[in-house]
Order: structure tokens, then sequence, then C-alpha cells
């Protein structure tokens, strides 16, 4: 790789052992992607639950913050595995707590800014077009790279970490103009309606191109949608395919016409109503018992918790229902009497987690549930690792189904 | 000795004994990461152990959480030596970078895994580019 003169000071450690180790990390990685050089970078966002990072990686955290390790750029961080103000209730230890607590300690010493949140591109401060960052959590990837025209790839918490100390990431995969190319033509032939259709329609063709390295560019979405819409849309095709980027022709910035991202000579790719539905039904059915709710996958907008407290007025639930979303909408939600409304139903509001990243294997098992229903096409793919059986149904249909104990 | 040309990769050059599957590699969902067996029911490699192994399998699958984990399981003494892939995705070559695990893939001999057979020993060496089967 071609380094500048501060990047080889970086190498031979004159800027501290931390930033040594981060650029040499990325000069790993790079060289087994092929990458050139490095590219300056705004903001990074890190994945550090203690359920992945595990204790080897919190000791490493630490230590690297012990070495006086300092981000030089905006960086954030991805939902945690613990809400410290509610955890024993769902059966989680002191334990994860306290490994969740000395990765908290262990980032602030590092000037981490713990936003907790995979929906930083609604609530912090969403990357523009043409923006290189190094996102971890892939649905904060998708959405940046596609709907914002950021360039990011999915960085994994240490490669994530590094760029955060050196300003910069290896310039590789979606930094490329050529790795932003069309590669699959999908034309839409049924309008999705609520979220959940949003994420139904993603993860199908996330099921079909099916790689990193493919790039689905869709027609024939007639209304420009939500962002709430995109983003499940986003979370769930990247959760099914792997796929960091999607274009939408006359909607996403990149992709103002079809020819604009080389779609043009693609063959066309039909998804019908029968495509959907297939995918749909392969998540439970009318009348499947269920022992738990959850909305989250990713966390919940303002938006969807005022909705949602729409829904939750005047309901009693007969099983459990949990509700993620990040700091900074919690706090307005509280505010704004939200989280109060939900929480009269039965329901529990959780503030910067999410559902599939906070031990949900270890949850479940403590609380016996295995039966969950949600509204997010991503969760229910991810779940049925960790001992699930998910159901899916829309938003509406889901807290019906918490009234009634079962699927409506 | 028969030496086989992949892309450069991550890690220094190790010498181990091969554990092959025409299957994929998720950290999170395949593996019982306390025994170091492979624990998901559908995988061909379900029951076998990895401890120490050169794994060759077909691509990498799972999300941005794996990146932590092969240093996890390094950290503990059970994890395997080396992967070989076909392609590994990103996360994972972030993850081997971080545990300082041999990674290698895009043989350009074709398919890995039938490139090599289990049990055959194998010598690893990522900055080259270059695997050989030592039997």
């Amino acid at each position: 790789m071609n380094l500048t003169d501060q990047e080889t000071a970086m190498l031979a450690g004159e800027m501290g052992a931390a930033v040594q180790w981060a650029i040499d990390h990325q000069i790993k990685v790079g060289r087994a992607f092929d990458a050139l050089d490095m590219v300056p970078t705004s903001q990074a966002h890190m994945m550090v639950d203690p359920e992945s990072v595990g204790e080897a990686g919190v000791s490493f955290l630490e230590d690297l913050a012990n070495k006086g390790a300092k981000v030089v750029i905006p960086m954030i961080t991805d939902p945690r595995g613990v809400d410290l103000n509610y955890y024993r209730p769902l059966g989680q230890s002191e334990e994860m707590a306290n490994l969740d607590r000395r990765t908290i300690a262990a980032c602030e010493q590092m000037g981490i800014l713990m936003t907790n949140t995979c929906i930083n591109y609604q609530t912090v401060m969403p990357p523009v077009l043409g923006d290189h960052v190094a996102y971890g959590d892939t649905g904060v990837v998708i959405y940046s790279n596609s709907v914002c025209g950021a360039r990011s790839n999915f960085e994994g918490g240490p490669s994530a970490l590094a760029a955060g100390l050196t300003g910069r990431t290896p310039r590789y995969g979606l930094h490329l103009d050529k790795h932003r190319r069309a590669t699959r033509r999908f034309v839409v032939q049924q309008q999705p309606g609520n979220l959940t259709d949003w994420g139904i329609l993603g993860a199908v063709i996330g099921k079909m191109a099916g790689s990193y390295w493919q790039v689905p560019v869709i027609e024939g979405i007639e209304d420009a949608p939500t962002s709430d819409e995109l983003k499940h849309m986003g979370a769930a095709m990247a959760s099914f395919g792997s796929t960091p980027l999607f274009h939408i022709v006359g909607i996403t910035p990149e992709a103002p016409s079809l020819d604009a991202v080389g779609g043009q000579h693609l063959p066309v790719e039909k998804i019908n109503a029968e495509d959907l539905d297939k995918l749909r039904s392969s998540f439970g059915q009318q009348g499947d018992e269920i022992d738990v709710v959850v909305f989250a996958a990713p966390q919940l907008s303002l938006v969807e918790m005022s909705d949602l407290a729409s829904l939750c007025v005047g309901q009693t639930f007969k099983v459990p229902v949990l509700v993620c979303t990040s700091p900074q909408v919690y706090a307005d939600a509280v505010r704004m009497r939200l989280v109060h409304t939900i929480e009269q139903s039965g329901a529990k509001v959780l503030e910067g987690t999410c559902f599939y990243n906070q031990y949900a294997k270890e949850i479940g098992e403590a609380n016996g549930w295995t039966k969950l229903l949600s509204n997010s096409a991503k969760i229910v793919n991810i779940l049925g690792g960790y001992g699930y059986t998910p159901a899916l149904a829309s938003r509406e249909q889901c807290i019906a189904s918490a009234v009634a104990g079962k699927i409506v | 000795m028969k030496s086989f040309k992949c892309h450069t990769g991550i890690g220094d050059t190790v010498t181990g004994e091969a554990l092959v599957a025409d299957d994929n590699f998720s950290a999170r969902y395949d593996l019982d990461r306390i025994n170091g067996v492979f624990s998901r029911p559908q995988h061909k490699l379900h029951g076998q152990s990895y401890r120490d192994k050169i794994l060759v399998l077909n691509t990498a699958k799972g999300g941005v959480a794996s990146a932590w984990m092969l240093h996890e399981m390094k950290s503990r003494g059970i994890a395997p030596l080396a992967i070989l892939f076909n392609q590994a995705n990103t996360i994972l070559m972030q993850g081997a970078a971080l545990a300082d695990m041999a990674m290698c893939d895009q043989f350009e001999d074709g398919d890995v895994t039938t490139l090599f057979r289990t049990g055959q020993q194998l010598r690893v060496d990522p900055q080259a580019g270059l695997v050989t089967l030592l039997d």
C-alpha cells in the first residue's frame, strides 16, 4: 500500500502504541482487499456489544485506553448488550452488566461518544453524498451507502475503532466507484404498504442478491418512501443478503436514472406479490401461540414510538412486549409521555439496546421464550439461529396478537 | 510437495491438519465456541472439533459482530489455526487481523474445498499467498 508520511510515522510508533496498532491493522486488512492507499473518514461507528466482544475484547479495549488511545474523528457506538436500568428482570446476569460497564468506561476514556444506537442516520449526524465513513452495523452501513450516498464498508468493531484512532480507512470495496455500480436489476410489481412490507421486500432482494459484492438497483417504486420504510428495507436486505448498498431509481442519490448506475443492460428480475407472500409465510401463521413480542432491529425512531404509543392506548397485553430504542429517542419519548403510554399497556421500553445483540439466547432461556413475534424482517432472520421460532407480522397485528396471546 | 497460489491474506505462516467441508462459516451461529466444536446441526462439520485445525470452507457468513469473535476464541486457546476460504468477507478478514490468525482466500486452482482433504498436513503462508500440501 502507498502510505503518506503521516501514515508511515504512525506505523513507526511515533503517535503512540495505540495508533501503531490501528494503522498496522488497517494495512493488513487493506492488503487482503487490494487497497492501494487509505482514505480520510469523517466519522466512525463501532459495534461493541459485550456478547460479541467478550472478556478478551474488553481487555483489549482497556489496554488501548490505558495506552492513551484517543479517537481523532467523531466516533459513536452501536446498541449495548445491557440496559443498565433494566437487566435483572430480563434474566441478564451481573457478569453481563459488568462487562458492559467496563466496555463503556474504556470507550469513554478513548473519547468515544456512547450513542448506543443503530439509527444514528436518523438521530445523530447523517453522512452526506460522497462522505467516506467507517461504520459498523450492517443496517447503518446499507442505509448510509444507499439513502445518504455515503461510502462505507461493513467495518467490524476492531476496524471501526482503528479508523477512529487514525482518522482514515483502507480504500477498498464500497469506497471505490467500481463497486457501487448496479449488478442486479429488480422491478417491483407490488408496492409495499407498512414497515413490515418494506422489510419483506428488502429480505427478498437480499436473498436473491446474496453477496457483499452484489449491488441491486430497484425500479417500480411509485412514491418516495419514508426514512423508516427505507430503514426496514435496508436492514432486512443486509441481514438476508450481506448486501451493503442498493439503489432505487429516481429516489436514492446515486441513481437519478437507471443508466447512472449502469443498470440499463442488466436483465430484469421481477418481484411480485407471490415472492413477497412466500417469504412472509415462512415466519409464523395465524393462530400460533406466542411467548414474547419484540419491536427492535433497527431501534425505533421517534415517529415509530409515537405510532406505537397510539396503538397501545387502552390495551392490556397478555404476553411480554419489549420495545428497543436509542437513548436520544428515549429521552424525547419520556418527555412526550410516549414511554408512559406504551408501558401502561404492560410493555417495557429498553434504552440503548437492540434485542438481538443483548444476549437474546440467554434471555430466551431465562424466560422460557421461544415463540417470538416481531414486525422486523431482520430480527426474525437472525433469531432463528438463537433457538427461537420467530414469526413476522405488521405492527398493528403484533399489538393485537400481544392482547390475544396468539397471532391474530 | 505441491503448492497452491491464493490471494495475499492475513497472519503468519502456520502448519497443521486440514478440516475440510463444502459449507460456509459463521463464528456466531455455527460454533460452540466454549467447547470448540461445530454445533449447528445442519453444518457438514457438525460435532467436529476445530481446535488447532486448518479449516477449509467455502465462504464466511454473519454480521459485524463476528469481527471480535476470532480474537475471543484465540485468547482462550480454543480456535482454528487458520481458515482458508474460496471467498472471505470483509468482517472475518478484519477479525483475523485482530486475532492474528492466518486466513487466505481466492485460490487460483479453483474450489479450495476440493483442493484439500480432511487430515492432510498443510503449510499456510498468507504473506506469500501460498498453501503447500506436505503429505
